[in-house]
C-alpha cells in the first residue's frame, strides 16, 4: 500500500465503527477521510467544532462561501438540517457528552489510553485547539493513524510527550490492525492479513495482548 | 445614543497595554477592518485574547507580525509561524488554553460567574497551578473568568442599536467576547435601521455593544 492507499484503508475501517444516528467529530488530516466511507443510507451527523452540525463535503469550485469553513479553515458546506452555533455552545456539545465519537490522529498513544497529539517541546507547539475538550468529552475516542513514524513505534507503553488527555482513548486503528484499550491492557482484536502478529508486535512498543478471537481486519 | 462611529473614532479608545479580545476562527468571522485599523494605529504591549492567531497576513495574526502583542491567550497558534517564533525567542508570552475552556472562561466573565469546573486538561500540563476538585467521583479543574478591556467582533447584520445577526460559522468567539469586555466594538458587514431585524433572529443583544463601525456593504 502506498501512503494514500494506507490512509484510505484506515479511514474505511474507522467508518465501520460509526452507527446510524451518531454525532461525530473528525480531526484534521487522515480522520477527515472517514466522511467519504459512511455507508449509504446511514445517518451520521458531523460536527465542526468552530460552530456547526451537519458538516458537508467541500463545495464545487466557484461556490465557496467565506462564512462556511471547517476547523482547519477550509471551505466546506452545510447539509440540509444542519445548524450553526457559537464556540461556547459547540464545546458544551463536546464536553457535555453529546458527541458519540471523535476520530483523531496521534503523535503518541499508550497502552493505558493516554494520548499525546498537541506538542513536541522545543520543536512544534501549535496548541491543543479543541483536541483536549474533544478527547475528554466524546463518548468514544478513536485514534486513526499510521502504525509507526519513520519506522519508530507510536504505540507505546507510556507516552513521553505532553498529554492531550489521560486514559481517554478507546480504540486505535492503523494499517496493521485494530487495538482496543481495556482494563487488562491493549488488545489486538483485528489484524491486516498483509502482516503477521510478530510484525505488529515488532512495530509496537506497548505490551500487546493478542485477542483469542483475533479477526482479519476488513474494510 | 448614537453608536455608529468611524473606524478611527472606535479605535481611538484602544491604548497601549490594554487587553483586547478579537473574534474569529482562522479569519472566519474576524473583524478584518478593525484589525487593519489597529495595525495602522500601532498601539503596543497589548494583551490579545483570540482563538488562534490566524495567518501572518490574515486575522489577528497581523498584530503579532507587527509586534504589537506582549501577551497572548489562544488555543491554537500553529498556522502563524511568527507567533511561534516570538514565543520561542521570548518576545511574547503565550498562554495556550483548550478551546472549550477559552470560550467558557470568556462566557463566565460575561455572565458574572467566578469560574467553572471542567474535566478538560485533567492529567495534562494544563492542570499545573490549578485547583482540582472531585465531584461525584470525577476530577475537574477550576478555571477562572477571562475578561478584556475591549472586544472587537464581527456581525453579518447589525442594526443601529447594535443587535447582531451572524451568518454561517462566523459566530465562534464573537458572541462570548461581546459579553466579556468593558468596551465592545462591532464591525458590521451590513448596517441596518432599527426594526429591520426580527427580534427572533438576534443572537447578540445590542445592550452588549458600545460602538458600531462599517456597513459599507
Amino acid at each position: 500500500m502506498d501512503k494514500n492507499e494506507m490512509k484510505n484503508f484506515i479511514a474505511k475501517r474507522v467508518a465501520k465503527e460509526l452507527k446510524d444516528g451518531d454525532v461525530v467529530n473528525l480531526g484534521i488530516g487522515l480522520p477527515t477521510l472517514v466522511a467519504n466511507y459512511v455507508p449509504e443510507g446511514m445517518d451520521v451527523t458531523f460536527q465542526s467544532e468552530n460552530g456547526f452540525l451537519g458538516l458537508g463535503p467541500a463545495p464545487e469550485e466557484g461556490k465557496e462561501d467565506k462564512d462556511i469553513v471547517n476547523a482547519g479553515g477550509q471551505y466546506v458546506t452545510i447539509k440540509e438540517g444542519g445548524v450553526f452555533f457559537d464556540s461556547a455552545t459547540s464545546f458544551g456539545i463536546i464536553r457535555g457528552g453529546h458527541v458519540d465519537a471523535t476520530v483523531l490522529g496521534a503523535l503518541q498513544v499508550d497502552q493505558e489510553g493516554n494520548l499525546a497529539n498537541w506538542m513536541i517541546p522545543g520543536k512544534m507547539v501549535p496548541g491543543m485547539g479543541g483536541a483536549m475538550d474533544l478527547v475528554v468529552g466524546a463518548k468514544k475516542v478513536i485514534v486513526a493513524m499510521e502504525h509507526t513514524v519513520k519506522g519508530n513505534p507510536k504505540i507505546l507503553k507510556k507516552c513521553t510527550l505532553p498529554l492531550t488527555a489521560a486514559k481517554e482513548v478507546d480504540l486505535i486503528i492503523t494499517e496493521m490492525g485494530v487495538m482496543e484499550v481495556t482494563d487488562k491492557g491493549l488488545v489486538l482484536t483485528e489484524i491486516n492479513k498483509e502482516f503477521t502478529v510478530d510484525d505488529v508486535k515488532a512495530a509496537t512498543e506497548a505490551d500487546l495482548i493478542i485477542s483469542e478471537d483475533l479477526k482479519e481486519m476488513e474494510v | 445614543m448614537n453608536k455608529v462611529v468611524s473606524i478611527e473614532e472606535a479605535i481611538s479608545h484602544i491604548e497601549d497595554g490594554m487587553t483586547i479580545a478579537i473574534g474569529g476562527f482562522l479569519g472566519c468571522g474576524t473583524p478584518h477592518k478593525l484589525v487593519d485599523a489597529l495595525v495602522e494605529k500601532g498601539v503596543k504591549n497589548l494583551t490579545l485574547i483570540c482563538n488562534d492567531t490566524g495567518f501572518v497576513d490574515i486575522g489577528s495574526g497581523k498584530l503579532v507580525v507587527n509586534k504589537q502583542i506582549k501577551t497572548l491567550y489562544a488555543s491554537h497558534i500553529g498556522t502563524n509561524k511568527e507567533t511561534g517564533r516570538q514565543m520561542n525567542e521570548g518576545e511574547m508570552e503565550v498562554h495556550l488554553i483548550p478551546q472549550g475552556t477559552l470560550a467558557e472562561r470568556l462566557r463566565a466573565a460575561g455572565a458574572g460567574l467566578g469560574g467553572f469546573l471542567t474535566p478538560t486538561g485533567v492529567g495534562t500540563v494544563i492542570e499545573e497551578g490549578k485547583q482540582k476538585m472531585e465531584i461525584d467521583g470525577k476530577e475537574y479543574l477550576l478555571e477562572l473568568p477571562l475578561k478584556a478591556d475591549v472586544a472587537l467582533i464581527f456581525g453579518h447584520k447589525v442594526d443601529k442599536k447594535g443587535n447582531i445577526v451572524y451568518r454561517g460559522a462566523t459566530r465562534n468567539f464573537n458572541t462570548v467576547m461581546a459579553t466579556a469586555a468593558d468596551l465592545v466594538i462591532v464591525e458590521a458587514e451590513n448596517l441596518v435601521e432599527v426594526g429591520e431585524i426580527d427580534p427572533n433572529d438576534v443572537v447578540t443583544p445590542g445592550i452588549f455593544v458600545d460602538y458600531i463601525v462599517g456597513g459599507d456593504k
